[in-house]
């Protein structure tokens, strides 16, 4: 195919270095240094999409991140799709695949086209909320045909094989933009020594220069850049991202940059390379140099293909060698815009006419059109476009002085483009994120960057700054500025580097061209491109009483696209206000919020996906677990051995297996995860007395307590065993999942309540190693193990502590039991912890030693009675409620934390849910965790329920079920039935008991 | 996301090492058990949650571990001090 | 009032659309009103306009100081589901789903209310075992749900990894299929212009500065634009702004507000049929009738009024979601904002007289007002009428947090909304 758009010479393409890509499955050429829209617009593509609502042809109409058409599907695999990449802002590389998202068949040839056309008046904003109501039971069925309709690109079906990074910066100036006002900014920040970071979104730095025609210190600009560039790279202080978008602006100087790191090589990332990285950047002082974008005109039929913003076109033609057209119409309210027809005409091309909207445009720039022979209608403007998917002709009529009337005869122009420049948009996104609200300028005919709290200076044409000369001043001051705001030395009256002043008229505030019509009956005129808003659709809303601007915003779902706006939103708050006659000031503008231009979630989300989402936390006898077959259950960021089923075993199998091993000889569980807290000072024995629930003072060194902790309401919300190391030393143990909240708990009271206790807390769970070996042979087992260690039943009994070594190795041995049998926990440091519990199995084996995990822990303790903090507790119960007064102390000195929240007038009432013990009726029946206690299993719906049962399990060594729930006032119900209806209709009957199941003295335990 | 000076690290570290946690200067009352369910309450549920200048108490988590307060703008959350616990705040307004 | 329908639409679209009422008038205040209702959110509205239509109350008015709907209302994952824990909770959120229901065809406006069905993931065995609880209670008050395995899960989301090797891989479900979401402007709209046509001023730019008070009772507020409006009754409904109008009646909530924060990605072609939430891997998800995949983060744990919260916590929100959809790595975030939350202790909403006789709260609803709204607006629309609290907000009395009588809904409210 020929590149009939391009240009015989010119651009900063390299003709040497062709590459070809494809589009809607038809192969094209383009050069290295196109954008994938200019390679298009250079092979003459016209449509490159259809609009969402009307499916009408649409065209690139710009050449940036404002670009609301060309948003095309990229990939050339499955797995590298990417949806809605703007051609605008893709660089072209070889073997590029793209498609048009929407239209069928296709985009140019699209069928839908004809119901958008016949149904187009049926669809005013809104009309969703007016119609498919009826019948309601149809309402399934509309949708899912607007569903259809919807989204743009597609995602991909197969999982993303790139990867992302985050990179941590610091930097003392920050600059955001790398055209004349942000390099020159560069430059004096990086002289002053400040660590510089400066960002652009473009392939390469220099922004609007990189298609300017204008001279800096007497040298083309380009030069200008290059030079820049390098004396900025010299620097070691300065780092320059090009390709990488500043996407968001956060509070306290925090920002993020986007960069595409590899998506102009290929779709996928080379071998070794991260295809984006998103730059987390705190900055001392920042300078936003974002620039401006020209906002087109909104007119008749002003989105055929063909009909361009201005500045793109003189982008296309000067930057990349394109010439999009051949007869180009331009339409104006400004001076500026007459740059377009220059070049254009400087590229051989036709300029019909300018068609200013002004009566009497006066400017340098003016002068040169007229002195190059170029037609200048003034006073009028282009009301309509002919063509349907590429432009033929324009309409032109005089209009009255404030823009507001066609006053005279239309006049048809033959031409194939048109370009439009209704003046330039600062680019204040960034300085909005953080809340401060822009402010309105009569003068620059824009919003300025509004007040703000973050360290943030502006310059050049974010500031309406629409002179080469002024906005190299600008940078130049606001660079050294913020250096010296920074802590730095720096020269703000340094001097800038100069450019002519090009003299200009004023510009005209127009909006919206009129049109012989009514804007209700007049053609189409587009304001947001992409939601296929229109002017009439804006008026319409205002009449309907949508009178805010976010209102406005809302109901015509302007500037909701994916550009967001950037084109649309200005001339959209200019019509509605002029539809409520109110000043675009008095009618506000919207919020920007992150991000300026849209980032890819995998970039957000970096390495911290897969297997480093959440750290995992193995304890130092994973590996044994892992080799014998165990199956993991997560608790917090733990792997815990849920069971060790062996071959042919049923889950339910191996727990009976492991039950009765424990029950009958010994079995052993790896206790690592529990919290263990080492808690010192004078005062720690006061402090525990604060914290839980039953009585401290007097516990003995080398004794051990069971203890609740409640919140301030009163509620339990852990528990655990804490022993006496010594008489100013405890060692605390809590829940798994709550060893964090607790540490954290009891600093928070020692820090802010107590802090003339002297205790002092360190986390201690990952230095120790916890084996918990219990069953009636675990003395016998633990004898073969240590020599000095008296494990004799009545110099070592339940609830002592001893220290020793255990396989050698130094050990703390807790004679504690969560099984109800004769059971020991053995800590030693965590580094031995797998030698011992090898050695354990050595000596082990002629006892039937047998691992168990924690279904096998939940079962041995149910029979028991005892509770799991966070199982058989929501927060929404006492001690009490739990049948645990014997752990609550009446005539403690001290107000504990939960004494006076368990005391309140809910609380004592009569009729709350207790813990109590359930035996089903048949006893083989395990009632479902979770299911719901009633007390007539034939009340109709909606049923009054008791409780919920929070254990329940099959026990193997007492051969029927055990269960533990909430009834309502259940301890003074024993022996009463409840029922309980599950879902799959049936109903089991269970009958209240104690929740103590097995060895209610105790005797297992202290044998 | 915020950057917050650390009274005890004595340095700036990101919002990331910290946690929120809610008014500061709520003293347990002294003797709780004359309390009336709705003392006790107001102690434990409610708060002045203001909109403007708020006296607030973080601790370093993934620090040094101490509690302090802050005092920061609710609504341009620009923080105006940051001081360690038992002293009092010189920006009230 | 107008009424829309397909028929009214096409008779519009011959006249160029040039005739279509106003949605709502725009009136001046009158001096005195039955009952203001302070706060034009969609609970507001709703208020209003069950106060007219079901009590026959129209001499109302609401007091909006921005814009109609243009809090939370404006500013949330549009999620509506009634499978919460407590009964007193579910009834109440059971209450508006039914109303949800018929509300397009109650209000003639489309609401766009898609019952696509509401997931709640287990990650862990206490997970299902809440989930277990949850779901039994729901389904003997007559809430529909069940439980789902992960098997079940895939075949809803196939696009979700479902397998082991998942971090924290997926045990089960909830599965609610009368949940789903809505069109969050159209809720407020419609409200609005059902209770303008029943004659309830809507008076936008009016902020209310003050409560006027005789002898310890609420008589009137003081406005900004509009000086001073008496009212019978007054009710309150000012999310986020909620404990700033408590401190002008003089006294304090239980409440705290919090940046709440929500993303969409670019809109993309169907992908998710379903509303999918996880609270232990901490993000949801569904996909708008537009294409874009709609995300609601976690709440930041400071105090904010900003309408804005930290980065951190979109990034924790974007790293969940990818980990539960690997797909959606190249699919990109197009937006992001935030809202104010007021938050109860209980995680449960305050609907309620308060300390000053004649003045009511409705607040506190944390991550859950969407979904309540039409339900909110009835039982407070009802609790103003008669003065005395409807049986379903009884529970919900601000004095709750006195006596200790809290509803604890963290673990069905907690992340998910």
């Amino acid at each position: 195919m020929t590149q009939q758009n391009r240009l015989q010479s010119g651009g900063r393409i390299q003709r040497n270095k062709a590459l070809s890509f494809s589009y809607n499955g038809k192969t094209f050429k383009g050069f290295e240094g196109d954008t994938l829209a200019s390679a298009m617009l250079a092979n003459g593509i016209d449509v490159v999409g259809r609009s969402f609502k009307y499916s009408r042809p649409r065209g690139i109409v710009a050449a940036g991140p404002e670009e609301p058409n060309a948003v095309l599907q990229l990939g050339a695999t499955e797995a590298t799709q990417v949806p809605n990449v703007r051609a605008t802002q893709q660089e072209l590389f070889d073997g590029l695949v793209s498609n048009a998202t929407n239209g069928w068949p296709n985009a140019d040839m699209d069928l839908m086209g004809y119901v958008g056309k016949m149904g187009g008046r049926m669809m005013p904003p809104g009309f969703y909320y007016k119609t498919f109501m009826y019948p309601q039971s149809l309402w399934d069925t509309y949708e899912s045909f607007i569903r259809k309709a919807a989204g743009l690109g597609r995602s991909p079906l197969e999982n993303d094989p790139d990867t992302y990074d985050h990179l941590n910066q610091h930097a003392d100036v920050m600059i955001v933009g790398a055209g004349p006002a942000g390099l020159s900014a560069a430059l004096q920040a990086a002289r002053s020594g400040a660590r510089v970071l400066i960002a652009d979104e473009q392939s390469e730095f220099g922004g609007s220069l990189l298609h300017s025609n204008e001279q800096i210190d007497g040298k083309p600009a380009a030069q200008w850049v290059a030079e820049t560039v390098a004396e900025l790279s010299s620097f070691n202080n300065v780092i320059m991202l090009p390709r990488s978008t500043v996407n968001g602006y956060h509070d306290h100087n925090f920002l993020t940059i986007h960069q595409r790191c590899t998506d102009h090589i290929s779709d996928r990332a080379p071998e070794g390379q991260v295809r984006q990285r998103l730059h987390r950047v705190r900055a001392k002082w920042v300078v936003l140099a974002s620039g401006a974008h020209e906002r087109p005109l909104v007119f008749g039929h002003n989105d055929v293909p063909g009909v361009m913003v201005a500045s793109a076109v003189s982008i296309y033609v000067n930057r990349y060698a394109v010439a999009p057209g051949k007869e180009l119409v331009l339409m104006t309210t400004n001076d500026g815009a007459y740059q377009t027809a220059l070049d254009w005409a400087n590229a051989g091309r036709k300029v019909i006419a300018i068609v200013d909207t002004r009566a009497n445009p006066q400017g340098e720039l003016i002068e040169k059109a007229r002195t190059a022979g170029l037609k200048v209608i003034t006073g009028s403007a282009v009301i309509d476009v002919q063509g349907s998917k590429r432009v033929t002709g324009v309409s032109v009529a005089p209009i009255d002085a404030d823009g507001g009337r066609v006053t005279g005869s239309i006049d048809r122009l033959s031409c194939d483009t048109v370009a439009s420049s209704g003046g330039w948009s600062p680019v204040i996104h960034l300085s909005c994120h953080t809340g401060s609200r822009p402010v309105w300028n009569d003068d620059v005919i824009g919003f300025l960057p509004g007040e703000t709290v973050q360290r943030q200076l502006t310059a050049g044409s974010i500031n309406g700054e629409f002179n080469l000369k002024g906005c190299l001043e600008q940078g130049t001051r606001m660079g050294a500025q913020a250096a010296v705001n920074a802590g730095f030395e720096a020269n703000v009256d340094a001097p800038a580097a100069t450019a002519a002043v090009i003299a200009q008229g004023p510009a005209m505030a127009l909006f919206h061209i009129p049109h012989n019509k009514p804007t209700s009956r007049a053609p189409k005129q587009f304001v947001d491109f992409q939601n296929d808003v229109t002017a009439a659709g804006i008026e319409l809303a205002t009449r309907e009483g949508f009178e805010s601007i976010e209102h406005v915003k809302r109901y015509t779902a302007m500037g909701f696209g994916t550009d967001q706006g950037k084109l649309g939103n200005i001339n959209g708050m200019a019509i509605a206000a002029k539809s409520l006659n109110k000043t675009i000031p008095e009618t506000g503008t919207t919020i920007f919020r992150p991000n300026y231009t849209p980032i890819t979630f995998g970039a957000i989300a970096g390495r911290h996906c897969g297997e480093l989402f959440d750290p995992k936390r193995y304890s130092s006898m994973h590996k044994w677990h892992v080799e014998n077959g165990a199956k993991f259950e997560d608790v917090g960021q733990w792997k815990r051995p849920w069971y060790f089923p062996q071959a042919g075993e049923s889950m339910q199998d191996a727990l009976n297996r492991e039950c009765l091993a424990t029950r009958e000889s010994v079995g052993i569980l790896d206790a690592s995860t529990l919290g263990k807290i080492d808690i010192q000072g004078k005062d720690c024995r006061e402090f525990l007395a604060r914290v839980y629930t039953n009585a401290w003072a007097k516990l003995p060194v080398g004794k051990c307590r069971y203890g609740l902790m409640c919140g301030e309401d009163g509620m339990v919300f852990d528990d655990g065993v804490t022993s006496c190391l010594g008489e100013n030393h405890f060692l605390m143990t809590t829940t798994t999942g709550g060893a964090a909240r607790v540490l954290t708990w009891l600093e928070l009271y020692h820090q802010t309540e107590w802090p003339e206790l002297e205790v002092y807390f360190n986390t201690v769970t990952d230095q120790w190693s916890t084996l918990t070996v219990s069953g009636p042979n675990s003395r016998k087992l633990l004898a073969e193990l240590t020599d000095d260690i008296d494990l004799d039943r009545d110099n070592f009994k339940f609830m002592d502590w001893r220290e020793g070594t255990m396989a050698g190795v130094p050990a703390r041995v807790f004679r504690i039991s969560f099984t109800g049998e004769l059971s020991y926990e053995i800590n030693v440091q965590a580094n031995y912890g797998l030698h011992v519990w090898e050695k354990l199995f050595e000596a082990g084996a002629k006892y039937n030693l047998t691992p168990y995990g924690t279904e096998t822990m939940h079962i041995l303790r149910a029979e028991k009675g005892f509770i799991i903090a966070g199982q058989d507790t929501d927060g929404s119960v006492h001690p009490y409620d739990l049948g645990m007064g014997w752990c609550v102390a009446q005539k403690k000195p001290f107000s504990y934390i939960g004494k006076r929240g368990m005391a309140r007038e809910d609380c004592v009432r009569d009729n709350r849910k207790q813990l109590v013990g359930l035996k089903t009726k048949d006893p083989q029946a395990v009632i479902p965790e979770g299911a719901q206690a009633v007390k007539d299993p034939n009340q109709p719906i909606p049923m009054t329920m008791l409780g919920h049962v929070t254990s329940s399990y099959y026990s193997a060594f007492l051969g029927h079920s055990v269960a533990m729930g909430f009834v309502r006032d259940g301890l003074s119900r024993m022996g009463e039935t409840v029922y309980y209806p599950l879902a799959d209709g049936s109903v089991i009957e269970a009958e209240i008991c104690s929740p103590i199941f097995l060895d209610p003295k105790g005797e297992r335990q202290n044998v | 996301m915020f950057d917050i000076y650390c009274p005890h690290c004595q340095e700036h570290r990101e919002e990331e090492e910290f946690h929120a946690s809610g008014e500061a200067h709520i003293a347990r009352p002294l003797d709780p058990d004359n309390c009336t369910d709705k003392e006790w309450a107001e102690y434990i549920y409610f708060r002045k949650n203001p909109r403007g200048i708020h006296h607030e108490l973080w601790v370093h988590a993934a620090g040094c571990r101490k509690f302090f307060n802050i005092t920061r703008d609710t609504q341009t959350y620009e923080i105006k001090e940051t001081y360690k616990v038992g002293q009092q705040p010189t920006v009230t307004e | 009032m107008q009424k829309y329908s397909g028929f009214g639409l096409f008779k519009h679209a011959l006249s160029h659309h040039e005739n279509w009422q106003r949605v709502w008038r725009n009136p001046t205040p009158k001096k005195q009103y039955d009952v203001i209702i302070v706060g034009g959110g969609g609970h507001g509205l709703a208020t209003a306009y069950y106060l007219a239509k079901e009590h026959g109350i129209t001499n109302v008015a609401v007091l909006e100081k921005g814009y109609l709907g243009g809090g939370n209302t404006a500013r949330n994952t549009t999620i509506v589901r009634s499978n919460y824990l407590w009964d007193e909770a579910a009834h109440l959120y059971e209450h508006a789903m039914k109303l949800w229901e018929g509300l397009s065809q109650d209000l003639n406006y489309n609401v766009m209310f898609s019952q696509r069905g509401v997931l709640n993931l287990g990650h862990t065995l206490q997970d299902m075992r809440d989930i277990e609880r949850r779901v039994n209670a729901n389904r003997l008050n007559g809430i529909d749900g069940e439980v789902l395995d992960a098997k079940q899960v895939q075949e809803i989301v196939p696009m979700m990894d479902c397998s082991e090797n998942a971090r924290f891989p997926v045990m089960g479900a909830s599965w609610q299929p009368r949940g789903g979401v809505a069109r969050h402007d159209a809720v407020a709209w419609g409200y609005a212009r059902a209770a303008d046509a029943l004659g309830v001023d809507l008076i936008q730019q009016c902020e209310v500065v003050d409560f006027v008070m005789e002898d310890g009772a609420a008589v009137g507020v003081r406005t900004r634009q509009h000086g001073t409006i008496g009212a019978g009754r007054i009710g309150c409904v000012t999310a986020g702004n909620s404990g700033v109008m408590a401190k002008l009646a003089g006294f304090e909530l239980p409440l705290e507000s919090h940046p709440l924060q929500a993303l969409v990605s670019e809109p993309i072609k169907p992908i998710l049929d379903t509303v999918v939430m996880s609270n232990h891997v901490h993000g949801y998800v569904s996909q708008s009738d537009k294409g874009d995949l709609v995300i609601g983060a976690g709440i930041d744990g400071y105090l904010g009024y900003g309408q804005r919260g930290s980065y951190s916590t979109i990034e924790h929100t974007v790293q969940a979601i990818v980990e539960m959809f690997p797909v959606f790595s190249r699919v990109r975030m197009n937006r992001q904002w935030g809202g104010i939350v007021d938050t109860c202790p209980d995680a449960c909403p305050i609907i309620s007289a308060t300390p000053v006789e004649n003045l009511f709260f409705n607040c506190g609803w944390g991550t859950g007002g969407f979904k309540a709204t039409p339900g909110s607006g009835n039982v407070f629309a009802a609790t103003l009428a008669k003065g005395e609290a409807h049986p379903l907000a009884k529970p919900f009395s601000m004095f709750r947090f006195h006596d200790g009588s809290l509803i604890d809904e963290h673990g069905a409210a907690g992340v998910a909304h």
